[in-house]
């Protein structure tokens, strides 16, 4: 038993060393890693007016916004419409979830990179001819490997919700007349919310930190993890810890308010039930 | 035909079609043109030239390192995290005041939505000269090298995966039904036998959930071989990068990433099997 209590802490003090590191070393007044120089905050005054990362961290969040916004909601119509099919089409569409998840990122980008630069080679000539404009890789592209992901997990996590709901409310507001369209504003979608969210908040976090998929497809943009991936190459990363620094924080302020909302939410239809 | 049906088929279409659309252009033609240009040549300055042949596949073992690294470190990785997991999962589902469990558990996945750059970043300063070698060295043992081997890469797989193999362990041990426990007691196990007999057997169906995930993300992996291994120990991901964007050979680099899908998808299928039977067994012992 103590033996037990002794790993977890070890295994706490294994998972947090690193973050500690770059949390300390975003504040070491050296340019260098583990050579400290005294303390200092100029390296997030230097972050934040430094026109390129504020540029790649505003790429990021736009591709990440715009992918949880897209997935979410083809996702949810996906599951939507996978519940009213059978057969051969519900058999696609389940394979392909599962390939659009298990092939690796790696290949993913890959092949969305090659057939993207083939697509282009056929079309550009005739593109330019007529509208004077060329299809090039950048912010749009790496949305739209994102979103291919992101559906796929927006749609098992939807689906779940789906699989877990009680009928007999919708075949009540029917026998109520409801319009189906009522029926699914009032109560399905409310009861798929959670889900949904949960899902859109997944795309976005797997979209705002992905390095691999971008570092293929994303052309000449330049986002966070592409940024923070070159600046490590280069050894020198005050700015990129500083920056790193500010995302942990602000990741873990959401993770922290979204619990407490729920338990805020649990203890408050606890209440409402007795 | 009836109009009402014709309406819900083309609500169904409508529902679908966004999704088919997406999956059409983004998974299963760039899938066709990889599968197309594992079969052609590089062209002189790199990239295709349309041919047929077979070249690309005969070829794989030029990549042999890369595929043997993956074959065994990604295995051996996974395992590792399993067992590093399992006791965290257990006293956070068991042993835990439940005031304290959720908050515990969220610190243990609160890591991997960091950046892992960043996280795989400080892994090389810590296992790099400047860090634990050179305290190492302060104690009289001198000249460990830990970055660039595959220990440095086991080592940043354990960090990394630890926080998604934890939950789903954590999942089917909370699920366990308690009264199992007392019954076995009561029968006049030992805790340890009790513990061999109904809980490990029953958690397994989380373990195989968190080893299959850990497994599909090492396969693919190349962040991590590529800080942590420092082109040293290198996966097939690594060979695939290369392939692509510095020699330019797409052809190759399209067969070599078809066999890495290939193998994926056989290792997946046979550890499923095998787990599945073993959790049967175990189950069919246990009654």
């Amino acid at each position: 038993m103590k033996a037990l209590r002794l790993y977890v802490v070890f295994i706490y003090i294994f998972l947090y060393s690193p973050i500690a590191i770059i949390v300390i070393y975003s504040f070491n007044s050296g340019r260098y890693a583990m050579d400290w120089q005294g303390f200092s905050t100029e390296w997030y005054g230097k972050a934040l007016s430094n026109p390129l990362i504020v540029e790649a961290l505003l790429t990021s969040l736009t591709i990440a916004g715009a992918t949880a916004l897209i997935s979410a909601v083809i996702g949810t119509l996906a599951a939507l419409g996978l519940q009213r099919v059978k057969g051969l089409c519900r058999n696609v569409f389940d394979g392909l979830i599962y390939i659009a998840i298990m092939v690796p990122s790696v290949v993913i980008g890959i092949a969305t990179l090659v057939a993207f630069v083939t697509l282009f080679d056929i079309i550009n000539p005739f593109v330019e001819a007529v509208l004077a404009f060329r299809f090039q890789m950048g912010m749009w592209t790496v949305i739209a490997a994102h979103v291919l992901f992101n559906i796929a997990v927006v749609c098992l996590i939807v689906r779940a919700r789906l699989a877990g709901m009680d009928r007999s409310l919708v075949e009540a507001s029917e026998d109520l007349y409801a319009t189906p369209l009522g029926t699914f504003r009032q109560v399905v979608l409310p009861l798929l919310l959670p889900g949904i969210i949960a899902g859109a908040l997944l795309a976005f976090t797997f979209s705002f930190e992905d390095f691999v998929i971008a570092f293929f497809v994303a052309g000449s943009d330049i986002t966070l993890p592409i940024y923070v991936y070159s600046s490590i190459r280069r050894g020198v990363t005050p700015e990129i810890n500083a920056i790193g620094t500010i995302v942990l924080m602000t990741s873990f302020t959401l993770l922290i308010a979204a619990q407490l909302i729920m338990r805020d939410r649990k203890q408050r239809r606890v209440g409402a039930g007795g | 035909m009836n109009t009402t049906q014709q309406r819900s088929g083309l609500v169904t279409t409508a529902l679908l079609a966004p999704a088919g659309v997406f999956f059409f252009f983004l998974l299963i033609l760039p899938l066709i043109v990889i599968i197309v240009y594992s079969f052609g040549e590089r062209a002189p300055a790199g990239g295709y030239s349309p041919a047929f042949t077979f070249d690309n596949y005969l070829n794989l073992p030029a990549r042999g390192k890369a595929i043997l690294n993956t074959l065994t470190l990604a295995p051996l990785a996974t395992l590792l995290t399993a067992v590093a997991a399992y006791p965290i999962a257990y006293f956070l589902a068991v042993k835990v005041d439940p005031r304290w469990r959720l908050a515990l558990l969220v610190l243990v996945m609160a890591p991997f939505w960091t950046s892992q750059l960043l996280r795989y970043y400080a892994w090389i300063l810590i296992l790099g000269s400047k860090g634990i070698p050179s305290w190492l060295a302060l104690i009289g043992i001198p000249d460990l090298r830990i970055i660039n081997t595959p220990y440095a890469v086991l080592i940043g797989a354990v960090y990394g995966f630890l926080p998604l193999m934890v939950p789903p362990i954590y999942v089917s041990l909370e699920k366990l039904d308690k009264r199992l426990l007392e019954a076995s007691a009561d029968l006049g196990a030992t805790p340890w036998r009790s513990f061999m007999q109904v809980t490990l057997p029953m958690s397994l169906p989380g373990v195989a959930t968190g080893s299959m995930l850990v497994f599909i993300l090492l396969m693919g992996d190349y962040i991590l071989p590529q800080f942590l291994g420092g082109g040293k120990v290198f996966f097939i991901g690594n060979a695939l990068v290369d392939l692509f964007l510095q020699s330019r050979n797409w052809p190759f680099g399209a067969a070599l990433s078809l066999s890495l899908c290939a193998i994926m998808f056989v290792a997946i299928f046979l550890y499923m099997r095998f787990v599945l039977r073993q959790s049967n067994l175990r189950q069919e012992a246990v009654v």
